[in-house]
């Protein structure tokens, strides 16, 4: 699941853990081997799918994040390899 | 067969399954379709829960299981291939469902729509169930789930499931699913092209998507907050910590007071001989040796399944996760630990809200060497007798330092353990870690009490029947054969000479060539066997041994004085005390932890496993010690 959307925007791609709290981004893939990258993506972490980073943890990980509807958290292990692009958040982050 | 009634004999009954992601709501939709009576056990082979249950309907009965929730029908474990088993009617006893209900929070039907998809492509008869309605509401969403059910070609029903509210539907809905629509095309197969066609359909059903939960958001900046936060936690598990290490102790005192009136009262009314020792000492004080765990157990799931339901424990994990992640466990483990530190066997089944079976199985491996209470006596007799009472720095005495390296030995080497497990045993390929923060909720009172004495019952039914048994085995084995002390013996000698000859008596005399090295004789060998009912109970059997009057100071001056023949020095010098300690961290000396264990993972295979490693690890460390503190010498 190596695709590659990366051409235009080169600037704002990055990682998923990179994101700061109360920003957004959109998914553009995820670097993952066999199992874990299909969990990934049978949790929503598809092509294209927006991903708001709603905080972290106290510790500073996990992250709770809001996509397709739902909460989530992850660690910082498992989000780095979600690649994203920035977007302007639609809310003014608090 | 024998529980469902003539009428609906003649009709083998319908066989549901329902099936959801995690914390959809199925477990609430079974009990409001069941009636909270579940018929609990293991898949085999795995430690995944199932729960069966049997439902009447109309016309006919129908048994109905729940699946463990699924985020998806691909398994990344064995552990998850289970959904997928039961569907194919691999599982043996399981015949495969005849009908398959959906289980949807209706706040999140983005995410669940995947599922959907892939259950669509089995192309059983189907229906969904959204629940949460309430929620939906609350948040000022909308849904048109008429919409929805021409959209995917399946009956939808819409519920609040702790309410039981469109339950009645529903049933009507469950009692004939022949007559189910089936959807028209099947979705696609591909992940991301089933995305796309969820939310193609999704379009048309959202009328207005649900905002943020006001409360949960107000509540989240206080119980996530990087200082309030932390401190709520500590406060959270100080009040676990007390809760089954002090507040338990007044119900487990009458307990044992309960215990020895009824043993005493059995002596009075019976025969003074065999079988009034037998009732008083062996099956009483078995009995006793169960009950006493439940006032711990009662009360730690009172809290747990409360702070559960509510949606705070949820919340605990997301604070502790990142420390508990160094040691390769995850959040939810921190409390089955932290109650370790009173008694593992509460501890192991609180590794219950623990959601990855690979990750419980860990927790249950290493919460033995947490310093339970029962620890305490043996430490306390033998630091009273052989450390010095020195003051080492101003105020703080070499005692109360030596018990503090004992308690601090159980993290650190709990820890190394999970890694080593993790790297060996129990290893696999690490998956995403995944955790929901529920929205917070004022729980049901039904279901907060059925959990709780769910938890009581599962305990008596399989772990303490075990207890009981091995117990009173025990008291056999140190009771049996019965010789006739020579005469002139004082009754506490006498006792003495009972217990050498007895069967425990020749066992700690054959393994004291197995644990000589560690410097430990008969004695302290039958010490040891006894002290498999619990640890505390080598503290008894050394007293009888040493034929001392009380287990405190008259006992302490036994085992001072006691001289090893061969070197005409004495038994307990330094380095025996030292390995003696260290055996004790680390060896799983406890027939409950043991039986509690095979009835948490469903085979004796792990409790084995547990008992076996341990016992190396106790007698390598044990050893180790001696030798250091033989060089010191
Ligand atoms: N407000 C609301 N809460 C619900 C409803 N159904 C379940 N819950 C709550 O959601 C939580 C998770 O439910 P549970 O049945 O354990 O989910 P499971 O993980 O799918 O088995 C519990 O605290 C339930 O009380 C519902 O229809 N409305
Ligand atoms: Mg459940």
């Amino acid at each position: 699941m190596k695709t590659d959307f990366n051409s235009d925007s080169e600037s704002s791609a990055c990682r998923l853990s990179e994101i700061r709290p109360g920003s957004e981004c959109e998914v553009m893939g995820v670097d993952l081997g066999d199992a874990a990258g299909r969990r990934m993506l049978d949790l929503g972490f598809l092509p294209g799918t927006r991903v708001q980073v709603l905080r972290r943890a106290p510790l500073g990980d996990p992250s709770l994040y809001a996509l397709r509807g739902f909460q989530l958290c992850l660690r910082e292990a498992d989000s780095r390899h979600v690649r994203v692009t920035r977007k302007a958040s639609k809310e003014p982050s608090r | 067969m024998s529980e469902s009634d003539f009428q609906t004999q003649r009709t083998a009954p319908l066989r549901l399954a329902l099936i959801g992601s995690p914390n959809s709501g199925k477990t609430t939709v079974f009990n409001a379709l069941t009636g909270l009576r579940a018929r609990v056990g293991n898949y085999p082979g795995v430690t995944v829960e199932r729960r069966e249950g049997t439902l009447r309907l109309k016309s006919r009965t129908a048994k109905i299981i729940d699946l463990p929730g699924t985020y998806s029908l691909d398994p990344v474990s064995p552990d998850e291939a289970v959904v997928g088993q039961v569907l194919a009617g691999e599982i043996p006893d399981t015949p495969a469902p005849e009908a398959i209900v959906i289980v949807a929070d209706a706040c999140s039907l983005e995410r669940s729509m995947l599922l959907v998809g892939q259950i669509l492509n089995l192309g059983l008869p189907t229906c969904l169930v959204v629940t949460m309605i309430d929620e939906l509401r609350a948040r000022k969403g909308q849904l048109d789930l008429e919409r929805l059910s021409a959209a995917l070609g399946i009956p939808v029903t819409g519920v609040i499931g702790h309410r039981g509210i469109g339950l009645a539907a529903l049933r009507e809905q469950l009692a004939s699913p022949e007559t189910w629509s089936s959807p028209p095309v099947m979705p696609p197969t591909d992940q991301i092209e089933r995305a796309a066609w969820a939310d193609s359909i999704l379009q048309h059903v959202v009328e207005k998507r649900p905002g943020t939960h006001t409360v949960t958001d107000w509540v989240d900046r206080i119980v996530l907050h990087p200082v309030w936060g932390v401190a709520l936690f500590g406060f959270v598990m100080v009040t676990f910590f007390q809760l089954i290490f002090s507040w338990a102790t007044p119900a487990m005192d009458l307990i044992d007071l309960g215990v020895s009136a009824a043993s005493d009262l059995s002596r009075t009314l019976l025969p003074a001989g065999f079988l009034a020792d037998f009732v008083a000492d062996g099956l009483i004080a078995g009995v006793g040796s169960v009950v006493i765990f439940l006032p711990q157990i009662v009360l730690l799931f009172s809290l747990l399944y409360l702070l559960e339901d509510v949606g705070y424990m949820a919340r605990a994990a997301f604070v502790v996760d990142r420390a508990m992640a160094r040691v390769g466990l995850e959040g939810r483990a921190f409390v089955a630990l932290l109650s370790s530190y009173a008694c593992a066997v509460p501890g192991i089944m609180a590794t219950r809200t623990v959601p990855s079976p690979r990750d419980r199985l860990v927790t249950i491996l290493v919460a033995p060497l947490m310093t339970c209470s029962a620890r305490l006596p043996v430490y306390t007799l033998l630091v009273a007798a052989f450390v010095p009472a020195r003051d080492v720095f101003g105020p703080i005495g070499l005692q109360g330092l030596v018990m503090l390296a004992l308690y601090l030995v159980a993290p650190l080497s709990a820890t190394a353990v999970a890694a080593v497990l993790r790297k060996t045993v129990l290893q696999g390929e690490p998956m995403p870690f995944v955790l929901e923060l529920p929205s917070y909720r004022i729980p049901g009172l039904r279901l907060w009490l059925s959990q709780i004495w769910g938890s009581a019952f599962a305990f008596l039914k399989r772990a303490g029947t075990i207890i009981l048994l091995t117990s009173m085995l025990l008291w056999v084995l140190l009771t049996f054969p019965q010789t006739t002390p020579p005469s002139g013996l004082s009754p506490d000698e006498a006792a003495s000479y009972a217990l050498e000859h007895s069967a425990a008596g020749q066992a700690g005399k054959a393994i004291e060539p197995l644990i000589a090295p560690l410097g430990f004789d008969w004695k302290i060998g039958v010490g040891l066997l006894a002290s498999l009912a619990a640890r505390e109970v080598i503290v008894a059997t050394l007293a009888q041994i040493y034929s001392a009057s009380d287990p405190d100071a008259s006992l302490r001056t036994a085992i001072r004085a006691d001289i090893r023949p061969e070197t005409g020095k004495p038994l307990f010098d330094p380095p025996t005390v030292a390995a003696l300690l260290t055996f004790f961290v680390f060896a799983l000396l406890c027939t409950s932890t043991l039986a509690t264990m095979a009835r948490e993972t469903n085979s004796w295979r792990w409790p084995a496993f547990a008992f076996g490693y341990l016992l190396v690890l106790a007698w390598v460390a044990a050893w180790g010690v001696r030798q250091i503190f033989i060089a010191l010498d």
